[in-house]
């Protein structure tokens, strides 16, 4: 794997973040500096629930998303306010509205290129999924 | 600082998928009809805005290509890039060296070559102006980011399908008038509805296409640009403003504001001393019909969630209260990524010297232009008048 893959493996595979010890604003990722002018910022894992704040439905997709498609992209509003953006996994379309609730699983994202490199993260899953 | 004249402007004849004309060509062809619309024979330094020119091009150092095939080896000259909105931070790099004294005659333009490359390519390279590891890496595509905008938009402020659709019908009824543009067609807003949805709910009719194109204007002092205009209307650049956001649209606290634009517009009315009530006419950044929508209540031109309503109920046509691109905008001029902004103005400038043929808005006295990278990460805003 690629140093560029493997150095946000935190982030996409533990929902790792970090937070502003002087005004408490959330980063994902970690930054090294906040907008509140504080370089001072503690590692934080976030929520894994949250709500769908907007979606789409991509119907066409970059070659590497071709087997997916027609596939449902998010903007999550986690637990804490913290949002990101996924796919939700194994979704239908008319399955995802504005506050459907959520849960980030860790899942395979894409294979890429004729190597088959298998690329992971988290995938908004709907409740009827989550065991 | 001081004033800022635009002396020339200077486009392709017609934007498209132009194979036989290469990269260099594009530009030199823009270039030097901005140059001989000036009235000069040489430019004291150069910005040339693209956005991937790597990638659409496998070609880099545009500072230096484009000044040899100017005829103006030896020239200072510089790649500006801000995605999308490359062309416009272009013309205000150009805008303050020659307002600080530094230059007289200074060349700003833009150029990208998008068909050289199929378009999953196109797709991948338009992609890079979006967060890479943490939106891109998901399989969110541009027009999902816009859609997800639109979404939004849609669920807070009652905004429609349909009213999205009117955007389109609008401004290919402009760009039927304007020469240049790629698609002069018009269309209906059941066409737009019927054609192909690409990331719900956009459809194919909501994207501005694939252009290759090229975009370029000539900036002087004041004082220069009087012994130049002769019996032309001269044109100011009254206000600059440049902004960015987060790259990303999930930091943003709210999803369908662009907070870039809003302080870009900000800053360059302040600097021209004038408000949206006092502007006659604009070119904005409509990528995707929703963004059109979103940027006129950013520029103040409507309250915040009343865009939707403005294409529908023609105050942003021809004739309206504040007709917005009147030269097709990108939807239907076309959207070479990184010579947009500089065309912007080139419409601008064409409006103000009332050479703007059945798209003319009558009495034009003050006109503004807002250029956008990615989903809002950076916005450019003029203000242009006639002195
Ligand atoms: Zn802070």
């Amino acid at each position: 794997m690629p140093a560029g893959y493997t150095r946000e493996i935190p982030q996409r595979y533990r929902l790792e973040a970090g937070k502003c010890k002087k005004c408490g604003a959330v980063h994902f990722p970690q930054r090294l500096a906040c907008a509140c002018g504080s370089k001072d910022t503690e590692p934080y894992v976030l929520p894994s629930t949250g709500k769908i704040a907007t979606y789409s439905v991509v119907r066409v997709g970059p070659s590497d998303f071709m087997d997916l498609v027609p596939y449902v992209v998010a903007v999550v509003e986690l637990d804490d306010g913290t949002k990101l953006t996924c796919q939700v996994a194994d979704a239908a379309p008319e399955e995802v509205s504005v506050g459907t609730p959520v849960t980030l699983e860790f899942r395979k994202v894409n294979q890429v290129g004729g190597h088959g490199i298998i690329k992971y993260g988290y995938k908004a899953v709907l409740d009827r999924f989550v065991e | 600082m001081r004033d800022v004249a635009i002396i020339g402007v200077g486009l392709n004849p017609k934007w498209g998928e132009l194979w036989d004309k290469s990269l260099r060509t594009l530009f030199a062809e823009a270039a030097l009809a901005a140059i001989e619309d000036a009235g000069v024979d040489h430019v004291d330094s150069m910005y040339v805005g693209c956005m991937t020119s790597g990638l659409f091009a496998g070609q880099e150092h545009l500072g230096s290509l484009m000044a040899d095939y100017l005829g103006q080896p030896g020239l200072p000259a510089t790649r500006v890039e801000s995605a999308c909105a490359s062309g416009g931070a272009a013309v205000r790099s150009a805008f303050y060296e020659v307002a600080s004294g530094a230059s007289d005659i200074v060349l700003a333009g833009g150029v990208e070559k998008m068909t050289d490359v199929g378009g999953d390519g196109a797709t991948y390279a338009l992609s890079t102006a979006a967060d890479a590891d943490y939106e891109v890496y998901h399989g969110v595509t541009f027009p999902a980011l816009y859609a997800m905008m639109a979404v939004d938009h849609m669920n807070r402020f009652g905004t429609t399908s349909e009213d999205l659709a009117n955007v389109a019908v609008k401004n290919h009824n402009h760009g039927s008038m304007n020469p240049a543009a790629q698609y002069p067609f018009e269309v209906t807003v059941e066409q737009v509805l019927g054609s192909v949805m690409v990331a719900d709910p956009l459809h194919i009719l909501d994207c501005s296409p694939i252009t290759d194109g090229a975009a370029a204007v000539v900036l002087c002092s004041m004082d220069k640009a009087k012994e130049l205009a002769g019996d032309r209307p001269l044109v100011k650049i009254a206000g600059v403003g440049a902004a960015t956001d987060t790259i990303a649209l999930h930091q943003r606290p709210d999803l369908s504001w662009l907070g870039s634009t809003e302080k870009a517009a900000k800053t360059a009315f302040e600097m021209a001393g004038v408000g949206p009530d006092d502007i006659d006419f604009a070119e904005v950044h409509d990528c995707f019909t929703i963004a059109e929508i979103m940027v006129i209540e950013a520029l103040g031109f409507v309250e915040r969630g009343k865009g939707g309503a403005a294409a529908r109920d023609g105050l942003t046509a021809l004739g309206g209260k504040i007709p917005v691109n009147t030269s097709g905008g990108l939807k239907s001029k076309g959207h070479p990524v990184g010579a947009t902004g500089a065309a912007q103005i080139v419409e601008g400038v064409t409006q103000l010297r009332g050479e703007a043929g059945d798209r003319q808005v009558e009495g034009a006295r003050r006109g503004i232009t807002q250029n956008m990278g990615g989903t809002g990460g950076s916005s450019v805003v003029h203000v242009l008048e006639v002195v």
